[in-house]
């Protein structure tokens, strides 16, 4: 039995530059950067790094409020993300609602402002009298997988697998696997994270936050780059649906892309550093599974969050499996680390560089460290050559995933 | 504070908090069938009631008997006069 193929066939988005998919494309394909000063960051003692990438105020009341009411801002995001990459592949309520679809979404972690909150309630009043009824379904692990389910109408599995800034394509290669086994025929999935402060402090306790540019954000972070000083954090959704080949077909919808591999490892070495083995055996894997040898990669969209010893493992990496001419960029630099969400939306803006025939180079590289200058570290826009793109995640906990996409089912 | 300014917190607490047209807010008005709030509204209104007026509602039976907005207007108010009196 030949193996169910998987595309495609909606994309949504909120980012640090707004809502939705061309929102996200369009800044990105202007070079802009979302990168801000947090004046709270400024005040909080032993925190270095000021900066961060926050989305812009949106309008969440289409999101019924008896639903809306168990959702922190990232449950808030992925659904508004959601219901865009929905409208995209044409899906009515019915087919939603069926049990053949499920849906696969990940958070670094529940509401840290929720569960911050109610620690700070319990620690002023030392009672639990005027806690809200809502405040437990915002705070949980898969809270962003159970309320966006519950907004949608989803009845098929729901899984929330977080992995830290692995979540989001992980999430994405867990809905692939589900779809190839059988289990959905259709597959909701990505990653959604919301900012706080725990995050970025715990980059910065690790000194691999950003926190020599704070009175010049849009300078940082600076991936790959010699004068990179760590991670900014970020925060949105990005949400695709995932589709086995046939049943998209059936339906006559316009196919983005088809899923032709995904690989996941993990590193128990280091908890908080990937390393490189792990990174190329991941992509070695991938490119196994669709068959593919590394001429037939056209694009990697790197990890990359400019710390200075990831950007490194990356590039040796990459440089191992790919060699050094197949063009990389990261979109940190535009928009910071959204954790979780990262891997679903810089891969919606990858494929969106398939789409539309241009690679978005890696904003604020100006000179590649030359560890990192082993592979083609791209410093303009430029058209792409080729058909596939690889998308590289790697996680705190020593996750690593990589998946691979295809511009057409008949490439 | 008035009663009708009372009233008028009360009121504007959960237009706020459950996201209400003021124009449905008539004493007459179902807190279900009109107001189409469920029993976790019903938590979190003893919440923002209990913060608005710094009185104790959550272990209270007579909040289970209410069904109208006047109903809810009348408990408020009785437990601010008892909490004044206590005060006193």
């Amino acid at each position: 039995m030949n193996k169910r193929r998987v595309v495609i066939t909606g994309i949504g988005a909120v980012s640090p530059f707004g809502l939705g998919v061309k929102c996200l494309w369009d800044n990105l394909l202007s070079g802009n950067s979302a990168v801000k000063m947090i004046p709270y960051f400024k005040e909080l003692g032993g925190l270095r790094s000021s900066v961060a990438a926050v989305v812009p105020e949106i309008d969440f009341s289409v999101i019924n409020r008896k639903k809306r009411r168990f959702m922190s801002p990232m449950s808030m995001y992925s659904c508004i993300a959601a219901l865009e990459a929905i409208e995209m592949a044409g899906l009515n309520g019915d087919q939603i609602t069926s049990r053949d679809t499920g849906l696969c979404l990940a958070s670094t972690m529940g509401s840290s402002a929720e569960s911050e909150a109610f620690f700070q309630e319990l620690s002023r009043s030392g009672s639990i009298e005027n806690v809200k009824s809502t405040m437990f379904f915002k705070t949980m692990n898969h809270s962003c997988a159970s309320n966006t389910a519950q907004a949608l109408g989803i009845t098929g599995r729901i899984v929330s697998a977080s992995a830290a800034c692995a979540s989001g394509t992980l999430a994405i290669g867990l809905a692939y696997e589900t779809v190839v086994a059988g289990n959905q025929n259709i597959m909701v999935c990505g990653g959604t994270d919301e900012l706080h402060v725990l995050a970025t402090a715990v980059f910065d306790i690790m000194s691999a936050a950003s926190c020599n540019y704070n009175n010049d954000p849009q300078q940082t972070p600076r991936p790959f780059d010699i004068d990179r000083d760590g991670v900014v954090c970020a925060e949105g959704a990005g949400i695709l649906i995932l589709e086995e080949l046939e049943h998209a077909l059936n339906r006559g919808v316009d196919i983005l892309a088809e899923v032709i591999g995904f690989e996941t490892f993990s590193s128990p070495g280091d908890i908080a550093n990937s390393d490189s083995r792990t990174m190329s055996d991941c992509m070695e894997g991938t490119l196994e599974q669709a068959g593919l040898s590394a001429e037939g990669v056209s694009y990697v969209n790197a990890h990359a969050t400019a710390t200075i010893q990831g950007d490194i493992a990356e590039a040796q990496a990459i440089n191992a499996v790919l060699g050094e001419k197949v063009p990389v960029s990261s979109l940190k630099g535009h928009m910071g680390h959204t954790m979780a969400a990262s891997g679903a939306l810089e891969l919606i803006a990858s494929l969106q560089m398939m789409r539309y025939g241009v690679l978005i180079p890696t904003r604020n590289l100006a000179t590649p460290d030359p560890k990192c200058d082993v592979i083609n570290l791209i410093l303009k826009p430029q058209n792409i050559t080729g058909c596939v793109i690889l998308k590289n995640s790697f996680a705190l906990g020593g996750i690593s995933a990589t998946i691979l996409i295809r511009r057409s089912i008949h490439d | 504070m008035t009663d009708a300014e009372a009233i008028g917190i009360i009121n504007d607490s959960m237009v706020r908090e459950f996201e209400l047209d003021p124009e449905t807010m008539t004493p007459e008005a179902h807190l279900v069938k009109d107001l189409e709030m469920d029993s976790l509204d019903f938590v979190d209104l003893v919440v923002v009631l209990q913060e608005a007026f710094g009185i104790k509602l959550r272990n209270d039976s007579s909040v289970k008997e209410i069904s109208t907005l006047g109903d809810l207007h009348d408990l408020v108010l009785q437990k601010k006069r008892q909490l004044e009196a206590e005060k006193k």
